[in-house]
């Protein structure tokens, strides 16, 4: 099915089902422990071997000697897989760096080895008695030092051009009444999600199977027989259950490489799960930043001028973290100016982390609105809600397809109580504390993904979708079901949903908050299809049937809808795909995020009272599912702004705090009060469904609105994240 | 992790005796450290005690008016004692500021005291570490060292003692009562229970081998108010920045110790002489002499206004 013009009025929009707050199906099997992870797949391979994975202990060189003889003899192994006897492999697309490493290193904790064994305990220490003599080579670590060397990077899908300019900026800047030049700095940031990564290879002959954690699976599949060099049908991916991915397990990573060539080795089935302290180095992570925003605005608030510059860096042949581009979106103005450099450093690669781009981008263009508002005198909500743009402001002949933005900024300003916050910093106290009150604007695009399903409806009235979407914890099962049992008029109980296999329809995957809306439509387009074939067989007009309460109605006659299945399964596959709706208008998710902040008068910390985020994200599939990702988001937002970073050590090439002590992101404690609030609002343009994504809309410019937040309870400006108290201690008032 | 033998003592002589009599063994206690340091192979000890059953696991009352905690009494169960919320609030805030409820659980006085340093090149295996390897190097100095010690260190070792509940013991004046192998017993201060890193960082405290921590002892209570400030980057489950632990008397003099800046729990009698005169005057003693690195000079900020606001909080 094609989608290339505005959605009408559809089964989705009985609501019947769609648009609940339904509890996730998956639910009670997460809860009880019985939802099988891969590394959990007892029920397949009883008696698997366990690989551990041995990371480089440089960041860059050359390995002169590796002796495996001593892990070789240890008890249990049953083989130590290294680049030199893997054979060939190939690297595929989506990663930069190869994933077995050796002779030659890229990144520190690149793999370089995989120590197989009979038990995990004994591939862990034999992995100790590998040994490996390494030349260091020097590289370049430091993204400040490499700023200078950057230059601009080739554009791709994901970057978007690298360059824009509209007007004519450096006139309009020079010449406006007020302006802002400031730059701000947001680090690297690792996905940390609880469960690592994780893999079951099992070989039949020269098939292969892996059992895996994988947001992406077609994509995965490929990049698994690619790297190989393997016939892509030779491959089977299957991932159901994802503990957690926030972009880290988009590709293809070590674990399944690895675990494909141990249990190659080893003649057995082999379980990888990267240890923890390997997976900050080892995997991809967000890239630091360092941005550089201008403003020029009259003085009534008009903008002007507004350019964006960012340099971030990667290993050879990798790519930016596209930080600019929702400054090309977001606020109008008719001179305009974006940039992208990249530098090139031998850090472990950059890519994407939940909402790439946008998260740290607007992390830095959301603390230039608040201090060009306070320039101007303005109140930052209304400062915003005056440089509003119904239209793509580099292609006015984009309108937005739908934007209420100013409605999320005022109903925020409204439920948050902003009227009473003190547009004159430092001024609240609640005993030692100082208290703050911040906000910024959230956006987030909305991609959409070609994406298919197969639907089946047997005789006991029973509807399976199967597709290879994966669930992310996001609620994916919950939402297919939901779109399922509104399209054939059936009961959630009746639904049975079956996801993350490649042998199932190809679906657009979790990632850039596209999967929501995608995959649905694609389920919506083979229930289309399952509707026809039930209306077909039961003789009755499709258009004219009504699909309700199990049955199919026309007129005043009234069908079961297992009778169409009575001789045997119904089944229907299609998939939605996409004309040029996109070009012709530009689809986003908006939010208004309010934060208040309590910062210690006297040691600087800061700690978050309450949160509220207004979305406008079209329909609202699952409300609390959709809640759910939202106050996820955030959370992760208030990480960005208050804690999260990898040290960098630029002597060594690596980052220092790679494990879950070192690395800290939000605990319980840190987030009290968090308040959602959607707007009812559907968008015809995007999809039948008239839903978007919203997974990364709620961290999109939470960071900055903490950071108001801080500086409205201190005075003291920091544009440099993490906000950690060490960077405006000496600049608070004086303890009392 | 290494292969180990394990084996379980049923008295705090035998524990040590048995301890002596094989090369590199470790009391076990909750594990929660020695277990984590283990499988890193930060650790690799060929032979396990068990000390669990030692019934050292009472806090009773001394003659002089004080407490004697068992070295197995659980954090959790120190921490809830109601002998220590009243009489020595300090401990209990101390140990319910770190780690987490579960953890707590496991997690043992003596073990606590020994818990190893939270520096994070200490934890990574492929860094020069004289701490872990000693003539290694130490890849910390010159690197990431915003969570490292800013006093009493060496050109060897920069890294901090991490416990909280030390921070309280020293400011208590506690003493670490011991068993050695010989059967002999003895106490130890706790002022000179942990040491400063000096040329062999290794040497954390001043017990020899396969000596056995049976208790701790409190003196008699010192009334006052018992405040413990512990900073750190986010609200719970992490470890201190710094962390500053007073008790303060009606008549503005007090004791005062701090955590997260040495080796050790770091608390200097004389400067606290300087109480009446203030946070200023206190710390310009108490950490005169540090040697802060650019990214850690903060925490002597740091410390001077926790104290500031602690002072402001007794008297209020
Ligand atoms: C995630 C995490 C967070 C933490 N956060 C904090 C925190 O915020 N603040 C804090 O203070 N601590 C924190 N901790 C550390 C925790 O307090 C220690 O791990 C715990 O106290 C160790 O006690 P244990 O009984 O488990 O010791 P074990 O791990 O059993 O032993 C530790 C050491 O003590 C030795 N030992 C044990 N008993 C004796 C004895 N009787 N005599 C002689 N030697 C003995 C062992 O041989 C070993 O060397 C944290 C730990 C973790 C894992
Ligand atoms: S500071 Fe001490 S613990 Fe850290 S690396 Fe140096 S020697 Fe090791």
């Amino acid at each position: 099915m094609k989608f290339d013009s505005a959605a009408t009025t559809n089964p989705i929009d009985r609501l019947k089902v769609i648009g609940q707050p339904l509890d996730r199906i998956d639910g009670p099997l997460k809860t009880t422990g019985k939802a099988p992870y891969a590394y959990e797949r007892h029920d397949i391979v009883a008696d698997p071997a366990y690989g551990h994975v041995i990371g480089a202990t440089i960041a860059k060189g050359r390995i002169t000697a590796m002796d495996l003889s001593a892990a070789e003899r240890a008890p249990g192994v049953l083989a130590v897989v290294t680049a030199r006897n893997a054979g060939v492999l190939k690297k595929g697309n989506y990663n930069t760096a190869h994933l077995l490493g050796g002779p030659d290193i890229q990144h520190y904790h690149q793999a370089v080895a995989l120590v197989v064994a009979e038990s995990f305990e004994q591939a862990r220490a034999a992995a100790h008695l590998v040994r490996i003599d390494y030349k260091a080579e020097p590289g370049r670590f430091d993204l400040h030092a490499a700023k200078g060397s950057a230059t601009a990077p080739e554009p791709s899908d994901l970057t978007g051009p690298i360059d824009t300019h509209v007007g004519d900026f450096p006139r309009a800047f020079a010449q406006a009444a007020v302006r802002l030049d400031e730059t701000y700095t947001t680090p690297d940031q690792s996905h940390a999600m609880m469960e690592p990564h994780a893999t079951l290879a099992s070989w039949e002959g020269d098939s292969l199977t892996v059992w895996t954690s994988n947001q992406m699976v077609a994509w995965s599949t490929g990049e698994l027989a690619t790297t190989l060099g393997i016939p892509p049908e030779k491959v089977r991916l299957i991932s159901p259950y994802i503990g957690g991915g926030f972009g880290s397990k988009l590709f293809l990573r070590a674990d399944v490489v690895l675990a494909a060539l141990g249990a190659r080795a080893a003649g057995r089935p082999v379980k990888v799960a990267l240890q923890r302290p390997l997976i900050a180095n080892n995997t991809t992570h967000r890239p630091a930043t360092i941005q550089r925003v201008r403003l020029g605005a009259e003085r009534d608030g008009t903008i002007t001028a507004i350019g964006h510059e960012s340099w971030s860096g990667d290993l050879e042949g990798g790519g930016p973290e596209t930080a600019v581009g929702q400054t090309r979106l977001l606020y109008a103005g008719a001179n305009r100016m974006t940039s992208m450099r990249l530098a090139v450093l031998d850090l472990p690669e950059g890519n994407a982390m939940r909402a790439p781009g946008e998260a740290p981008g607007l992390m830095a263009l959301e603390i230039a609105m608040d201090e060009m508002a306070e320039k101007l005198g303005i109140d930052p909500v209304e400062f915003r809600i005056r440089n509003d743009t119904q239209v793509d402001p580099e292609h006015p002949e984009r309108p937005f397809s739908a934007r209420p933005f100013v409605q999320c900024l005022r109903l925020g300003a409204e439920r948050f109580g902003w009227d009473r916050r003190n547009a004159r910093p430092g001024q609240i106290r609640d005993g030692r504390w100082l208290i703050g009150l911040g906000m910024a604007a959230g956006f987030r695009n909305n991609l959409l993904a070609k994406s298919g399903a197969r639907v089946r409806l047997d005789n006991l009235g029973v509807v399976t979708v199967e597709t290879d979407m994966t669930d992310i914890g996001t609620g994916s099962y919950t939402i297919i079901a939901q779109t399922a049992a509104e399209m054939m008029g059936v009961p959630m109980e009746q639904v049975r949903v079956v996801l993350g296999d490649s042998s199932f329809p190809v679906s657009a995957g979790s990632g850039g908050q596209w999967g929501a809306a995608s995959s649905t439509a694609g389920v919506y387009a083979a229930c289309v299809k399952l509707r026809e074939e039930v209306a077909r067989k039961l003789s009755l007009n499709s258009a004219d049937a009504e699909f309700v309460d199990g049955e199919v109605r026309v007129g005043n006659r009234s069908i079961r809808l297992q009778a169409a299945a009575a001789e045997g399964d119904l089944v229907a596959e299609d998939r939605m795909e996409y004309g040029d709706i996109t070009e012709k208008m530009q689809q986003s998710t908006f939010a208004g995020h309010f934060v208040e902040v309590a910062v210690d008068s006297a040691t600087g910390e800061s700690r978050i009272r309450r949160m509220l985020a207004v979305c406008a994200a079209g329909r609202i599939l699952n409300p609390k599912s959709a809640r759910s990702q939202v106050i996820g988001a955030m959370t992760m937002g208030a990480g960005a702004a208050l804690m999260e970073e990898l040290a960098v050590d630029t002597r060594r090439g690596f980052f220092v705090n790679h494990d879950l002590v070192g690395y800290e992101v939000p605990v319980h404690a840190d987030i009290p009060h968090q308040e959602v609030v959607f707007l009812d609002e559907t968008d015809p343009m995007s999809t039948p469904l008239k839903a978007k994504g919203v997974g990364e809309l709620g961290i999109c410019g939470v960071g900055a609105a903490v950071a108001n937040a801080i500086y409205n309870a201190t005075g003291v400006r920091v544009r440099d994240y993490p906000i950690t108290l060490d960077k405006h201690l000496d600049r608070l008032p004086d303890v009392a | 992790m290494r292969p180990f033998t394990y084996e379980r003592a049923t008295t705090p002589a035998e524990a040590a005796a048995a301890a002596a009599h094989t090369q590199g063994a470790r009391f076990i206690a909750g594990g929660t450290n020695l277990l984590d340091l283990m499988k890193l192979q930060i650790e690799t000890p060929p032979h396990l005690i068990d000390v669990n059953g030692l019934g050292l696991d009472n806090i009773e009352a001394t003659e002089d008016g004080g407490l004697r905690i068992g070295a197995l009494v659980s954090n959790t169960n120190l921490a809830a004692d109601p002998r220590v919320r009243r009489d020595y609030g300090l401990l209990a805030r101390a140990l319910l500021a770190g780690a987490s409820g579960q953890l707590r659980n496991k997690a043992t006085t003596a073990g606590n005291l020994l818990q190893r340093t939270r520096c994070p090149y200490f934890y990574d295996t492929a860094q020069p570490c004289n701490k872990r390897q000693p003539g290694s190097g130490c890849a910390a100095i010159g690197g990431f060292t915003r969570q490292l010690g800013v006093i009493g260190t060496s050109d060897a070792c920069i890294a901090t003692h991490p416990s909280d509940m030390a921070v309280a013991l020293r400011a208590l004046d506690a003493t670490v009562e011991t068993v050695r192998a010989d059967g002999a017993t003895r106490s130890i201060p706790m002022a000179d229970f942990h040491r400063l890193p000096g040329d062999t960082p290794h040497v954390e405290t001043a017990l020899e081998t396969g000596e056995l921590i049976t208790s701790v002892v409190l003196p008699k209570p010192l009334g006052g108010r018992h405040i413990y400030r512990k900073v750190r980057d986010r609200a719970s489950y992490a470890f201190a920045l710094v962390s500053v632990g007073a008790v303060l008397q009606p008549d503005g003099t007090g004791r005062v110790a701090l955590g997260g800046v040495a080796h050790k729990p770091w608390r200097g009698e004389a400067a606290e002489s300087e109480m009446p005169r203030g946070a200023n005057a206190v710390v310009g003693q108490l950490l005169a002499g540090a040697r802060p690195t650019r990214e850690n000079a903060f925490k002597i900020t740091l410390v001077e206004r926790t104290l500031a606001s602690i002072l402001v909080e007794a008297k209020g």
